[in-house]
C-alpha cells in the first residue's frame, strides 16, 4: 500500500504552487499571500480534532461510563438487598444521592487516564514536537488542550453522573428510599459529580504534563486519589479527620453529599479545595511546559 | 531566510551548539552537514523554538519562531519521521495541523496527492513504513505552502526511489524561490542536492560556503593515469613539479598537473596511455579533511586565535562570550579557506 512509482517521478512542487495566486511580493521575490494570524480558537479546533481522532478517548470515556454507572447501580442493588438487616443508625445516615453516585469514586480513574493520555500520548509518539511547531505559543497550546479536555469530560461526566443518579434511584425506589432531583442539595450533588470528574481529568492533565510519561503519571494520579486516603485513614484522632477532609478524593467527593457529615468538608468547600489543587498543578504544569525543551 | 546569531545550546556540561552564526538564504538548497552528534538537530530544534537557546538568537523571516502569526504558513519542518500519533489517520493528522493555522481543509488532500499518500489517507499512521512516514512528515511541512523549509536527515530510511523523489522535491522547492535547509551526515547526499553548505562539527560552524568552493578549498583535484609503462612514466612525471602517488589498483595519481601536460610528457617519451582523466575531489574527501582538523583541534586544547579576518558576521557576536576558538595554525592546511565571498570561514571569528 505504499506510494506508487508514478508519484516518485512526478515533478514535485507543482501541487505546492497551486494556491500561490493571491499575492504580494516578499523580500526574496516570492509571491506571498497575506493571512490572518492563527488564533486561540484555531488551536482549540485542532485540539478537538486531536481528542476525537484517537481511540483512547473513546475507550477511556466508555470505561468511565460503564464503571461509574455499573458500580453505582450494583452498589444500590446491594444496599437495597441488605436494607432489611441494617440498623436504625445506618438507615438514618443513608444518603441516597451520594450512594447512587458512588461509582464516580471508581470511574474517575478512567477520566484521569484520559487526562493523562491527552498529553503523554503526544510525548510518547513525538507528536508534541509537531504540535509545538504548529502552535509554538505554549501557553495557547496548553490552554487549548485543557479547554477541550475539560469540555469533553464535563459533557460526558454530567451524562454519566445523571445516568448513575437516575438508574440508582430507580433501584432505591423499590424500597422508597430514592431522593428526587428537587430535594435539598440533590441537583447540586449530581451536577457536582460531573464537575468533580472534569477537575480530575484536568488534574491528571497537569500531572501528565509535569511527568511526560504515561505510566508514571497514571500511577501518580492513582496515588493521589486512592493511596493518600489509605495513608490518611491510619492517622489518629482529630488530626487524621482533618487531613482526610482535605485530601484530594475526600475533598472533591464532598460535592456529592446531601447529608452533612463529620468526615467531610461542606460540598462547595470540598470542591473548592479540590479546585485549588487542580489549579496549582495546572499552573505548575504550564510553567514547566513553557520552560522545558520539547 | 533563517538567521542564527551566536546560537548556543548547553545541556549541563556538554555544549551541543557553540556560538553558531549563519544565514540560510532563499532560492537554493542549503545543506547542513556534519557528523552525527555535531549539533545539527539541536540547531534545527532551536530554529523551531522547541529547544530554548542558552545564548544567542535565531529568527525565521526576521522573527523568532514563536512570534510567527501562522507558523505553518511560514516554515515547514520535517524533524523526525513519525513525530505523530500512530493511532491517527494521515488525513486527520494533517487536518488538525491545517486547522491549527487556519489553513483550508482542501489543502490536506492537495499535499496528500503531492506526496503520493492519497490512497492511504484514511489509514493509521502506525502502519506506515519508514518511507511513508517521511512522506507524511513532508506533507505536513508543505501544508502551509511555506517560504522556508527545513528537513532533518530526510533521506534516512528511504528507498532509492524515495531518495530521488526527495532530492527532486527539494531542488524544485528551492527553484520556486523558497529557503530550503536540509541536514545530513551523508556527504554524497549533500553533493547531490545542495548548492550551499553550512558545515558543523562539534557544535561549531566549520564552513559556510558553496559546495564547489568548499571542495576546492578543502581537497585537491588530481589526474588519474593508467599506462602499461608506468615504470617509465612515474619517474618522468615525478621529475616535474608534480606529486605522484601510486594507487592500489596500479594507476597513478598526479597532483598539481593538468591532464594535457601529463599527456604531453607521455607523448614526448613515447609512453602509451590507457587512461588520462581529471578527478574532482569528492565532498566526502573535503569533509573528512575539515572535520579531521576539528578533531585534532579539540584534542589539542585551546589554540591561539589568529588575527581576525572575518566579514561583518564578526560583529554579531554576543558580548561577553569567550571568543570562538579558530582552528589552530598547525592544524590548518595552507589551502584552507577563508573561502566564501561573504567571508564565511566562521570558525575563526573573533
Amino acid at each position: 500500500m505504499t506510494a506508487g512509482p508514478e508519484d516518485a517521478g512526478r515533478p514535485p512542487g507543482e501541487g505546492a504552487s497551486t494556491h500561490r495566486d493571491v499575492a504580494a511580493e516578499d523580500g526574496a521575490g516570492r509571491k506571498r499571500a497575506e493571512h490572518r494570524p492563527a488564533s486561540f480558537a484555531d488551536a482549540v479546533a485542532a485540539e478537538w480534532i486531536k481528542i476525537r481522532t484517537v481511540r483512547s478517548t473513546f475507550w477511556t470515556l466508555l470505561a468511565g461510563l460503564v464503571v461509574t454507572i455499573g458500580l453505582s447501580c450494583l452498589l444500590a442493588w446491594v444496599f437495597v438487598s441488605a436494607y432489611d438487616r441494617l440498623g436504625a443508625r445506618d438507615r438514618l445516615r443513608f444518603d441516597p444521592t451520594a450512594y447512587g453516585l458512588a461509582g464516580i469514586n471508581f470511574g474517575m480513574v478512567a477520566f484521569g487516564v484520559l487526562g493523562v493520555l491527552v498529553v503523554t500520548g503526544e510525548y510518547a509518539t513525538g507528536m508534541i514536537r509537531t504540535s509545538l511547531t504548529a502552535v509554538p505559543r505554549r501557553g495557547r497550546l496548553f490552554a487549548a488542550k485543557a479547554l477541550v479536555l475539560g469540555g469533553v469530560v464535563l459533557v460526558v461526566g454530567e451524562i454519566v453522573s445523571f445516568a448513575a443518579y437516575f438508574l440508582s434511584q430507580l433501584i432505591f425506589a423499590d424500597r422508597h428510599l430514592d431522593a428526587g432531583l428537587g430535594e435539598d442539595g440533590v441537583l447540586r450533588a449530581v451536577i457536582g459529580g460531573g464537575l468533580y470528574l472534569t477537575l480530575i481529568a484536568l488534574l491528571a492533565l497537569a500531572i501528565g504534563t509535569l511527568l511526560r510519561h504515561t505510566a508514571g503519571a497514571v500511577t501518580t494520579v492513582l496515588g493521589l486519589l486512592f493511596v493518600l486516603p489509605i495513608i490518611g485513614s491510619f492517622l489518629p484522632g482529630d488530626l487524621g479527620r482533618t487531613v482526610r477532609k482535605v485530601l484530594p478524593a475526600g475533598a472533591g467527593g464532598a460535592i456529592m453529599n446531601t447529608r452533612p457529615s463529620e468526615e467531610s468538608l461542606s460540598p462547595w468547600a470540598g470542591l473548592g479545595v479540590f479546585t485549588l489543587y487542580t489549579v496549582v498543578l495546572l499552573v505548575a504544569a504550564l510553567l514547566a511546559f513553557q520552560r522545558r525543551d520539547a | 531566510m533563517i538567521e542564527a546569531r551566536g546560537l548556543t545550546k548547553r545541556f549541563g556540561e556538554k555544549t551541543a551548539v557553540d556560538d553558531v552564526t549563519f544565514t540560510v538564504r532563499p532560492g537554493h538548497v542549503t545543506g547542513f552537514l556534519g557528523p552525527n552528534g555535531a549539533g545539527k538537530s539541536t540547531t534545527m530544534r532551536m530554529i523551531l523554538g522547541l529547544d530554548r537557546p542558552t545564548a544567542g538568537t535565531v529568527t525565521v523571516a526576521g522573527v523568532r519562531y514563536s512570534g510567527l502569526g501562522t507558523p505553518l504558513r511560514e516554515v515547514g519542518a520535517l524533524l523526525d519521521a513519525k513525530a505523530m500519533h500512530g493511532g491517527r489517520t494521515a488525513h486527520n493528522h494533517l487536518l488538525l495541523l491545517a486547522r491549527s493555522n487556519g489553513i483550508p481543509a482542501r489543502r490536506v488532500d492537495e499535499v496528500l496527492d503531492l506526496v503520493g499518500l492519497r490512497s492511504v489517507a484514511r489509514k493509521h499512521a502506525r502502519g506506515f513504513s519508514m518511507g511513508m512516514g517521511q512522506r507524511l512528515g513532508i506533507a505536513a511541512a508543505l501544508l502551509g505552502d511555506p517560504a522556508v523549509l527545513m528537513f532533518d536527515e530526510p533521506v534516512n530510511g528511504l528507498d532509492p526511489e524515495g531518495i530521488l523523489w526527495i532530492r527532486t522535491l527539494m531542488r524544485s522547492l528551492a527553484a520556486e524561490g523558497r529557503t530550503v535547509f536540509v541536514s545530513s551526515h551523508l556527504m554524497s547526499e549533500m553533493a547531490q542536492t545542495a548548492e550551499h553548505l553550512v558545515v558543523i562539527g562539534r557544535g561549531r560552524i566549520l564552513a559556510d560556503t558553496s559546495v564547489r568552493e568548499f571542495i576546492a578549498a578543502n581537497a585537491t583535484s588530481h589526474v588519474r593515469v593508467r599506462s602499461p609503462q608506468l615504470g617509465e612514466l612515474g619517474p618522468l612525471l615525478a621529475r616535474r613539479d608534480w606529486r605522484v602517488e601510486v594507487d592500489p589498483d596500479g594507476s597513478l595519481r598526479v597532483y598539481g598537473a593538468d591532464p594535457a601536460a601529463v599527456g604531453d610528457v607521455a607523448a614526448d617519451h613515447g609512453v602509451r596511455l590507457h587512461e588520462l582523466s581529471p578527478v574532482q575531489p569528492s565532498l566526502e574527501e573535503a569533509f573528512m579533511r575539515l572535520t579531521g582538523d576539528t578533531v585534532e583541534y579539540h584534542a589539542g586544547g585551546r589554540p591561539v586565535p589568529p588575527a581576525p579576518e572575518a566579514g561583518p558576521v564578526s560583529t554579531a557576536r554576543e558580548g561577553g562570550a569567550p571568543p570562538a576558538a579558530p582552528p589552530p595554525p598547525e592544524a590548518s592546511s595552507p589551502d584552507l579557506p577563508p573561502t566564501a565571498p561573504d567571508g564565511t570561514w566562521r570558525g575563526g571569528d573573533a
